[in-house]
């Protein structure tokens, strides 16, 4: 590998040691959202739309307000209502008064599960009571579901305001596509006269649930004096607080939000559902409120992402070079404007260094759940086609599908469709660690076949904020502010601990509450370990310079003369005097008498995020008897950048490959001609188990990203992008068959090899 | 209705407490005894994440009533661990980095103590299929097999 920068010697980082918050969590005394118990509290539940769409003529509530035992109930009415506003949000945007109304139902209920009332009473007995004695009388409308259907004319309007942005002229009526994107590099009309060989394919993938084991659950006391606490399962309690605010038209500063600890999110935690109804309901009843979606809530009501139709055509020349890619992208965004079509185009043709793209997309509206972001949001759907474009390429040119994606991966300089022109990336790297793997060289079985594909996640940085308490024993205390899903305060100790030269175990993290530290953007875009490690770095330097600042002191020289070395603070140079080191926690123990605490705090927008390319090896048998497609081997490789804690740098690789592998044979949303989904259980909607799984082997590659300091790249995401392509690929080999159409499930496998006289 | 009295053991302690008739054995451990370590998933026993065992047998204590304990011994995560010492499996999951978000950890480990008790030296494969009703969404599975498969060897003194 190509040595890019001047590889640091570490201690602790790249080393396996116990995560700090992992006792707690073998032990059950962790606590996630519903875990927390408030003296007084009350059980808050949510009426749901039982129609698909329907327009709301009246609730009556009379009845169960009356009840003994009910002590709140809130509707839309309760709600400021919000102006259309969009507001830049992460990887993408949001719109206040979609995020209102989806947090409960106004004039319109536009899916089945949609918030239409809620009820805070002294038991559940007595919520559920209530909730059956709300009256709403429904004036029920025609529904759409799919998004080819939901385009087509005379297809039935959600929003009779939404009028498609970035057409050019802009339409005059109303329509259910929300938004239009492009992106264009170079020619590809000219692209495509110079192929020899053109492929063109059309794809379908299914809405698909990010599965967190833990619903979505939350505590909230409200104070008569108008502030209010707020215990939530989140991905970012500062984004849930400011939700909260501009809904309820509260003060962001009267709001503490605290975040438990949280139980997956993959992306679906990074709005709000219960949260402002629970605080509006505690702030009604003046008792704590406690809310707790079921599982069928959770899939009804709260995000899956975008089922969708990807258009792929790609020329080649007899060698291999691509000459030209475009791409149609069509998404489901659900009920509101927002799936992630903007990310799924600049992910689609992202892998390959190509001079002719053209990609566009459109996000379109129906009749589902609002979608959230999941684990690289729309990557792996356009990928997905692009990839198994790839691949049937590699077939037709009788090529290696590796060689043929060496031939075109992008590296430092390629230009990005979107945009950017990349920096040090690792794909070829990966491409080449796959290609000497024992994986690629083994034999298959009878019914077996083997198939590769790529993935790029851009990843992001942003806003965050770290405080480094060094305490009077020279142990230390931090406080960062992304919550930690799987291992990050372990990462962020590890930083602090390089730098310092401390042990590991000495410092204890916490994620801290949105009222005792600075802002902090949600966890997400694979941000957490690149942006507050990037600050707990920064935060940990200011304490080394403090602390030779008090050395100074103590020794009476001037600051420069004195350094850090090897854990010890020195008197620097024959100029400085005679002095013996000092320990950090010599400087600790005489913190108070030299000017006070030492803590080191950095408040940061972290730049300089870098893409994370994967490529992933999937061997899949098919048994012709039943159309069940069993993996049977699976390889991860990627760019880490570098590795803080390789455990669980692998454990990302290996859930997000599992999550695709489920999304490419098992999971989907079903949905009846009633419009109603008729799927919302972990026994229908079949997650992988540990029996449908091989172990996932993983391959961590490094290529240092120069913009932060230990050379870390996000790499939750990426993981999720390659597999359904790579698992199409290996199933046409296993099974005879291409297929163009996910989830391949054992019935659509059969059919389709019976079709082709494979069964 | 009057709540039903339950006297029943948790984790070897004697434990009594008020329940409705159709509180399950899950919310009674969560809401009246305050043990929070087995958690609600899904309510319909297809994630395990509430799995406890009962008189030595796996179950999901969402599809239990509360006033099916009476007189039974319940275990729970909360006593897995002997005072400081972590039991095996705990301690070789948290050196395998067998688990992310944790939610599903406290089910997983009391079904793999189930299955190490009832048997010492379970294949891959076995492991697997036992862990089959334990959903976990983070790892994929594979550093939670490898931690049972070593949590087993050195509990056999392997």
């Amino acid at each position: 590998m190509q040595e890019r920068v001047k590889k640091p010697q570490f201690d602790v980082v790249g080393t396996r040691p116990i995560r700090p918050d992992g006792v707690d969590k073998v032990t059950g005394r962790a606590k996630y959202g519903a875990d927390l118990k408030m003296a007084g509290q009350l059980v808050g539940k949510v009426l749901r739309s039982p129609h698909a769409h329907a327009r709301i003529k009246s609730i009556d509530t009379s009845k169960a307000a009356a009840m003994p035992g009910v002590k709140a109930i809130v509707t839309a009415g309760d709600f400021p209502k919000q102006a259309s506003e969009f507001v830049p949000a992460g990887e993408g945007v949001v719109n206040y008064r979609d995020i209102s109304n989806n947090v409960i139902a106004r004039d319109k209920v536009l899916y089945e599960g949609h918030a239409v009332a809620a009820v805070a009473a002294l038991n559940e007995k007595t919520a559920i009571a209530a909730l059956d004695a709300i009256k709403v009388e429904y004036e029920v409308l025609p529904h759409v579901i799919d998004e080819i259907e939901a385009i087509k004319p005379g297809a039935p309007i959600l929003h009779d305001d939404m009028i498609t942005i970035g057409m050019t002229p802009p339409p005059t009526k109303a329509s259910n596509i929300a938004k239009r994107v492009e992106f264009n590099l170079g020619d590809t009309a000219k692209g495509f006269a110079e192929a020899d060989l053109i492929v063109e394919r059309e794809f379908k993938t299914k809405a698909v649930h990010q599965g967190y084991i833990e619903p979505h659950a939350c505590l909230a006391s409200s104070s008569e004096d108008g502030s209010a606490e707020l215990w939530v399962t989140t991905q970012g309690h500062w984004v849930v607080r400011a939700y909260c605010a501009k809904l309820l038209n509260w003060d962001i500063g009267k709001i503490r939000v605290t975040s438990s600890e949280i139980g997956g999110g993959f992306g679906g935690k990074t709005v709000v559902y219960l949260e402002p109804l629970a605080l509006l309901l505690s702030k009604k009843s003046r008792r704590p409120v406690k809310m707790v979606m079921s599982r069928e809530e959770v899939f009804k009501a709260s995000g899956p992402t975008s089922g969708g139709t990807v258009k792929v055509k790609m020329g080649v020349k007899k060698d291999g070079r691509i000459t030209a890619a475009e791409g149609e992208i069509t998404l489901q965004a659900g009920a509101f404007q927002g799936s992630p079509v903007q990310p799924a185009c600049m992910c689609a043709f992202a892998n390959y260094d190509l001079e002719n793209v053209k990609v566009t997309g459109y996000d379109v509206v129906s009749n589902r759940p609002k979608v959230a972001a999941y684990r690289a949001p729309g990557g792996p759907i356009s990928t997905y086609g692009v990839e198994s474009v790839v691949d049937e390429i590699a077939e037709k040119l009788g090529m290696c599908p590796i060689e043929l994606r060496l031939k075109n991966a992008a590296k430092e300089g390629t230009r990005a469709a979107y945009g950017p022109k990349f920096g040090p990336v690792g794909l070829v790297e990966c491409l080449e660690a796959a290609k000497d793997s024992d994986h690629w060289k083994a034999p298959l079985g009878p019914n077996q076949g083997r198939g590769v594909a790529a993935g790029f996640w851009f990843n992001i940085g942003g806003e965050t904020t770290v405080s480094l308490q060094l305490n009077e024993d020279g142990t230390l205390t931090l406080m960062a502010g992304t919550p930690d899903i799987g291992g990050l305060r372990a990462s962020l100790c590890m930083m602090a601990a390089e730098e310092l030269k401390v042990d590991v175990s000495k410092i204890r993290p916490i994620i801290a509450d949105t009222s005792s530290l600075g802002y902090n953007f949600l966890t997400g875009g694979s941000r957490s370990t690149f942006s507050s490690g990037m600050a707990t770095v920064e935060a940990a330097r200011s304490i080394v310079k403090q602390a030779c600042g008090r050395a100074a002191k103590l020794w009476d020289i001037p600051e420069e003369a004195v350094t850090f070395e090897d854990g010890m603070i020195r008197p620097a140079g024959e100029n400085a005097g005679k002095h013996k080191p000092m320990h950090l926690s010599d400087i600790a123990k005489v913190a108070g008498k030299t000017g006070g605490a030492i803590v080191g705090y950095a408040a940061i927008s972290a730049q300089g995020a870098a893409p994370s390319f994967g490529v992933h090896i999937a061997d899949t048998e098919v048994d012709p008897g039943t159309g069940k497609v069993t993996v049977t081997r699976y390889t991860a490789i990627q760019d880490a950048g570098k590795a803080i804690h390789p455990a669980y740098v692998e454990g990302q690789y290996q859930g997000g490959a599992v999550q695709g592998i489920g999304w490419a044979l098992n999971e989907e949303y079903i949905y009846g001609a009633d419009g109603k989904l008729q799927n919302a259980g972990f026994l229908d909607y079949r997650i992988p188990v540990a029996s449908d799984l091989p172990m996932i082997d993983t391959v961590i590659i490094e290529v240092p990203n120069p913009r932060h300091p230990y050379g870390v790249r996000g790499i939750g995401e990426t993981p999720i992008v390659p597999p359904m392509a790579a698992i199409g690929a290996s199933v046409r080999r296993s099974s005879g068959v291409r297929f163009f159409e996910l989830p391949m499930s054992p019935p659509k496998v059969l059919k389709a090899m019976k079709a082709a006289g494979k069964a | 209705m009057a709540k039903h009295h339950v006297t029943t053991t948790v984790n070897g302690d004697p434990v009594e407490y008020l329940c409705d008739s159709e509180q399950t054995l899950l919310d009674c451990l969560r809401d009246e005894l305050d043990l929070i370590g087995a958690k609600e998933g899904c309510s319909s026993g297809d994630c395990g994440a509430c799995s406890v065992l009962i008189d030595g047998r796996l179950v999901c204590s969402c599809l239990i009533l509360g006033v099916e304990a009476e007189g039974k011994k319940v275990e729970t995560i909360e006593g897995m661990a002997q005072g400081d010492e972590l039991h095996p499996l705990q301690r070789k999951f948290l050196e395998h980095a067998a688990l992310q978000c944790g939610i599903c950890t406290p089910g997983v480990l009391i079904a793999a103590k189930a299955l190490l008790a009832k048997n010492p030296d379970p294949t891959e494969t076995q492991v697997r299929y036992w862990l089959a009703g334990n959903l976990c969404r983070c790892t994929g599975y594979d550093k939670i097999v490898r931690a049972v498969m070593d949590a087993a060897a050195e509990m056999r003194g392997a």
